[in-house]
């Protein structure tokens, strides 16, 4: 509807009620009878998708997700296994929910000094604004696993240790939401892939 | 004895059996059409050995729902009363049942048994006494949960109820003026005969304006929206804010058989109740001519599918309505029923009474 709309005066059958009441029954009428044919067809197998509906039958389909939307957290590996996170702590502080705990232990060798002895994320207190993720200079935290459904019964199961979060793999097919953009190049690597 | 037999029978029949089960898929309907009419698939989660019936089980899971949940009592709510509540509020619904008319006279071993609970004269008038009891169930309940805000709530219902009580009760004197009875049966039997010889002279031909404000007073004594402020379960507190479990279940089963109440008296009323077009009862004579002679037991059974397609039919509407209107804001419920409604009614009377004293 145009804004400006509300601020013509109705007409004498608008201010009656009756017949906008009676385009809005036949509008929903019209969603109505036209999902029913289609679900008839549907239930007798001509059709065997729903043209009408706009939602999707979750556990059996998934709705597509958008490649940058961020998901549950992982962390990322060097080539020899070993956690890429160097626990500088630089997510531990930018973090505004300050849901990240590290513990830094040190490594003998002199080009990298530490690593987490301990990196845990309260998922119970995580906002998934990604500062995490823009602030790791090493690109040891990535949002990128695609997981969405990490519901616990107590606040004790929110609770992310290093070895769930160095388990976790990225969701490699980022299926799109919009079919006209899986045509895309794919987004260029990043510095440290490349 | 056998007068009792046919009475428990016929209550068997028509209130436990068809009034219960309408008004229990009423909740499938409800929810199944809703989502028709918004683009969904609706409830189709619940299934029985991967059967899903386009989520029929969602009755018996709901209701199973309500009866194992927490049922919760206030602390200082007034016991006795929080426990009757909703029954009285269900009592009433469908005490009212009473007195509609589903078919005409079946006869069975040669005694002839009224398709109708009880063969009141008062008809119309014990349905109406009913249905203004029903709002004891709703303020009784609102204030026994000993909290304000529920009690707002039932004053709210009341108020509305009341109001369209007004409405309801003066919008059918005109038809009561064009048949010039009280009693239901009578009036649906008048409705079965033919104006011009082929139109079925119903009493919404007479009473067009009637219909239209008996139904929509109808709409608000339901509680439903576009007049559902006294409920308002999730956005706006309502009456029965406290009721957990099978009380609630209750509350909200009595609204839908509210529903079909209201569609019930509305066809007995407007849409030539238990007549079906050219069916009399010797079998159907078709203006044209032709004509096919039909047992009782066949014309019965006819009538009272006729009944129940008008009564679907006027359901399916009541649901589009309720899925297509936003709510009323509470002032404008007041206003409509006070200043619009009832003067339109109250036209109508005249109208009626004059065309009726002069033409």
């Amino acid at each position: 509807m145009n804004v400006h709309d509300k601020y013509k005066p109705l007409t004498f059958w608008e201010r009656t009620y009756l017949p906008r009441i009676w385009d809005g029954l036949v509008l929903t009428m019209r969603h109505f009878f036209f999902n029913l044919w289609h679900f008839f067809l549907a239930s007798i197998g001509v059709q065997r998708e729903w043209k009408g509906a706009v939602t999707y039958q979750y556990p059996e389909v998934r709705r597509p997700i958008w490649p940058r939307l961020r998901t549950l957290h992982r962390l990322t590996k060097r080539e020899d296994g070993t956690p890429r996170c160097v626990a500088c702590m630089m997510c531990e502080t930018v973090c505004p929910a300050k849901c990240i705990y590290i513990v830094a232990g040190e490594r003998p060798e002199k080009q990298i000094e530490k690593y987490p002895l301990q990196f845990d994320i309260d998922l119970g207190k995580c906002v998934f604004c990604g500062y995490c993720v823009e602030a790791c200079p090493e690109d040891a935290i990535r949002m990128d696993t695609g997981i969405l459904e990490f519901a616990a019964y107590g606040r004790n199961g929110m609770l992310l240790t290093k070895e769930m979060l160095l388990s976790f793999v990225p969701k490699k097919e980022h299926y799109t939401a919009r079919p006209d953009l899986e045509a895309r190049p794919a987004p260029a690597p990043r510095l440290s892939e490349a | 004895m056998s007068e009792i037999i046919a009475t428990a029978l016929k209550i068997l029949f028509f209130v436990l059996v068809f009034v219960f089960s309408t008004a229990a898929l009423l909740t499938w309907v409800e929810r199944k059409q809703s989502a028709l009419m918004q683009d969904r698939v609706g409830a189709n989660r619940a299934k029985i050995f991967g059967l899903r019936l386009w989520g029929l089980f969602h009755i018996i899971a709901d209701s199973l729902k309500m009866f194992l949940k927490e049922d919760f009592r206030p602390q200082g709510a007034e016991k006795l009363l929080f426990l009757l509540a909703p029954g009285i509020s269900m009592f009433f619904a469908i005490a009212a049942f009473a007195a509609i008319p589903f078919a005409d006279v079946l006869v069975v071993g040669g005694t002839a048994h009224v398709m109708q609970i009880a063969a009141l004269d008062v008809g119309i008038l014990y349905v109406f006494a009913t249905m203004s009891m029903a709002v004891y169930g709703v303020v009784l309940g609102a204030w026994a949960s000993n909290n304000n805000y529920s009690l707002m709530g039932g004053l709210r219902a009341s108020a509305q109820m009341i109001s369209y009580e007004v409405g309801i009760g003066v919008s059918i004197i005109g038809v009561l003026l064009v048949f010039q009875t009280v009693n239901l049966q009578e009036i649906v039997r008048a409705q079965g005969a033919l104006l011009g010889g082929w139109l079925p002279k119903w009493g919404i031909l007479y009473q067009p304006i009637g219909f239209l404000l008996f139904f929509t007073t109808g709409l608000a004594e339901t509680k439903r929206i576009p007049f559902d402020a006294p409920e308002g379960e999730s956005e706006i507190i309502g009456y029965h804010v406290e009721f957990t479990s099978m009380r609630f279940g209750v509350y909200f089963l009595t609204d839908l058989i509210e529903t079909v109440l209201i569609a019930c008296i509305t066809v007995t009323l407007f849409l030539g109740g238990w007549q079906v077009p050219y069916l009399t009862a010797a079998g159907f004579e078709f203006p044209w001519g032709v004509s096919l002679a039909l047992s009782n037991l066949t014309v019965t059974v006819l009538q009272f599918l006729g009944f129940s397609l008008k009564v679907a039919v006027l359901l399916w509407f009541m649901m589009l309505i309720r899925w297509t209107l936003p709510r009323f804001r509470y002032d404008q419920v007041m206003a409509l029923g006070w200043k619009i409604l009832l003067p339109l009614a109250l036209l109508n009377i005249f109208v009626t009474a004059a065309i009726i004293l002069f033409v």
